[in-house]
């Protein structure tokens, strides 16, 4: 099952209501993925303010008091002004440094510290517990932003914890999010790590994620390297996959695995099910289709 | 239950919720229905047993009319997977497209859609009429084993793939036929039926149009020289 749901706004009057609009499409697809969620979103500048670079993490046991002052001292002495906010499992940490500096203090000051997330317009958030909760947790409401997306999902190939929470962000700006399951994930995991490429999980997704990386990292575009996915995956996909300059959507040739794409001038939005886009505002003149089996869908900013 | 007539049922679905909806239809006190609000919810007039009307005003979600039995359901939106899927008799009509595995393993009834329908449209349909107004997705038909298909548009690969009996009229391109579906001739008995299902579906297309494909029949016993 699992259920996916995105959002890329193209009229800036609506950033402001980016966090309502993604949270009321993530409310429908609790049913299929009631036990964790994630949610990602774009131009958030109340975590991650015009300048600043920011790194979602997983704290691990012991890296912090309870109230988040121990990392926040630690990291304002590494890196000055620090914005920190913690929302269940993720803690979300901005500094006005590059994301590489960011990325060198945190892992300095929360060595046990998962990293789920980096960029200088991307906020990641991952938890278990019931969908409607945590984005009560991760104040999905008030965040505002040009484009987001959510996750609920139901795991199959491994344990329901906060690391296994889709999306899987593991290049600047970058998130992928998957419903479905990769075949063959270990060959291409190998020829990854090969290639120099380290793993965090045994998650099949977080291959998708790390080959679409290194591919986007040589300079491929969303549509090439998605192509690409498509030729070495096989298994079951629908993904939705967004960087700093878009948004895109594929499928794989069985195509078994729903989505459904709405697209007005106002904006685009993708969902497991029509249900979680009944509620967008002008809806009811949006162009409806579901993806075709193997194509590329993609739109930048 | 919102506004009660012994002809006239109104049921919205933002203060009423699907259980009660289908509740009443299971057991119905009027003639027809009109459901309003029905944002893409599931499962919407499931089970018909009744020769009652029900008419939904907007999308609907999954398995909408499944399972009719009777009933007349028409939706004036689009539906997501499996709309009409085992259906065995009655008359479902989406006034829109259709997502995956429209009329998906039905016995019987008339299920058309006046858009498009998604993949595996039909597939192991058991004697269902289907008429689709637009095109069909890949994979259609696959394993039918009776009743009609009619595709007033284009068909994606894989058309028929492992069809046992079923009949499949195509007005527009197809993409590819799966395995052991093949052309056969358009005889004069074929465009009777078919000018039958046009007819009935309510579209005015001539039958000369259409191209007919079913089984080779090649398949029905396990054979050692099968390349399937």
């Amino acid at each position: 099952m699992c259920g996916i749901v995105g959002l890329h706004l193209r009229d800036p009057d609506l950033y402001p209501q980016l966090g309502t609009l993604l949270e009321t499409m993530l409310c429908q697809v609790i049913e299929r993925g009631p036990d964790s969620a994630g949610v990602a979103v774009y131009g958030d500048r109340r975590r991650c303010p015009a300048g600043y670079a920011a790194v979602s993490v997983l704290t691990g046991d012991g890296d912090g008091d309870g109230d988040g002052s121990a990392p926040k001292d630690a990291l304002a002495e590494l890196l000055g002004d620090v914005v920190l906010t913690e929302a269940g499992d993720t803690t979300v940490i901005a500094a006005p440094v590059t994301v590489d500096e960011l990325l060198a203090a945190v892992r300095h000051a929360l060595p046990r510290a998962r990293v789920v997330g980096s960029g200088t317009d991307l906020t990641v958030y991952k938890g278990t517990g019931h969908p409607r909760e945590l984005a009560r947790t991760y104040d999905l409401a008030g965040a505002s932003g040009w484009q987001g997306l959510a996750h609920t999902r139901m795991a199959t190939e491994s344990a329901v914890t906060p690391e296994g929470c889709h999306p899987f962000s593991v290049g600047p700006d970058q998130c992928l999010v998957h419903n479905g399951s990769f075949s063959n994930h270990a060959s291409i995991r190998r020829d990854l790590e090969f290639d120099g490429v380290e793993f965090d999980s045994e998650n099949d997704s977080e291959v998708g994620a790390r080959f679409l990386a290194a591919r986007l990292a040589k300079g491929e575009d969303l549509q090439m390297a998605l192509r690409a996915l498509c030729e070495a995956f096989d298994g079951f996909y629908t993904l939705l996959v967004t960087s700093k300059d878009g948004f895109a959507v594929v499928r794989d040739a069985i195509a078994c695995k729903p989505a459904i794409i709405a697209e007005t001038s106002q904006w685009v939005a993708m969902a497991s099910e029509f249900r979680a886009l009944a509620s967008l505002p002008g809806i009811e003149d949006a162009r409806l289709y579901e993806p075709e089996p193997e194509r590329v869908y993609a739109w930048a900013r | 239950m919102g506004t009660l007539t012994r002809e006239l049922a109104t049921v919205d679905l933002s203060v009423t919720s699907v259980r009660e909806l289908n509740g009443e239809l299971h057991a119905p006190k009027a003639q027809a229905y009109e459901v309003l609000h029905p944002q893409g919810a599931h499962a919407l007039a499931a089970g018909l047993k009744d020769p009652i009307s029900v008419d939904i005003r907007g999308h609907a979600g999954y398995y909408a009319a499944g399972m009719n039995d009777g009933g007349t359901v028409t939706v004036h939106g689009n539906v997501g997977t499996g709309v009409a899927e085992n259906m065995m008799s009655g008359a479902v009509r989406v006034t829109g497209d259709a997502s995956q595995s429209a009329g998906a393993t039905a016995h019987g009834g008339l299920l058309v859609i006046e858009g498009s329908a998604s993949m595996r449209c039909g597939i192991s349909m058991k004697g269902v009429d289907i008429v689709v107004g637009g095109d069909i997705g890949p994979m259609s038909a696959f394993m039918a084993q009776a009743g009609r298909l009619v595709i007033c548009g284009d068909a994606g690969d894989g058309l028929g793939d492992s069809i046992y009996e079923a009949r499949l009229y195509v007005r527009g391109k197809t993409r590819s036929l799966g395995a052991d579906c093949v052309a056969k001739p358009m005889r004069a008995e074929h465009e009777e039926e078919l000018a039958g299902l046009l007819s009935a579906a309510g579209f005015d297309y001539d039958p000369a149009e259409f191209r007919r494909y079913g089984s080779a029949r090649t398949l029905y016993h396990f054979a050692a020289h099968n390349e399937y």
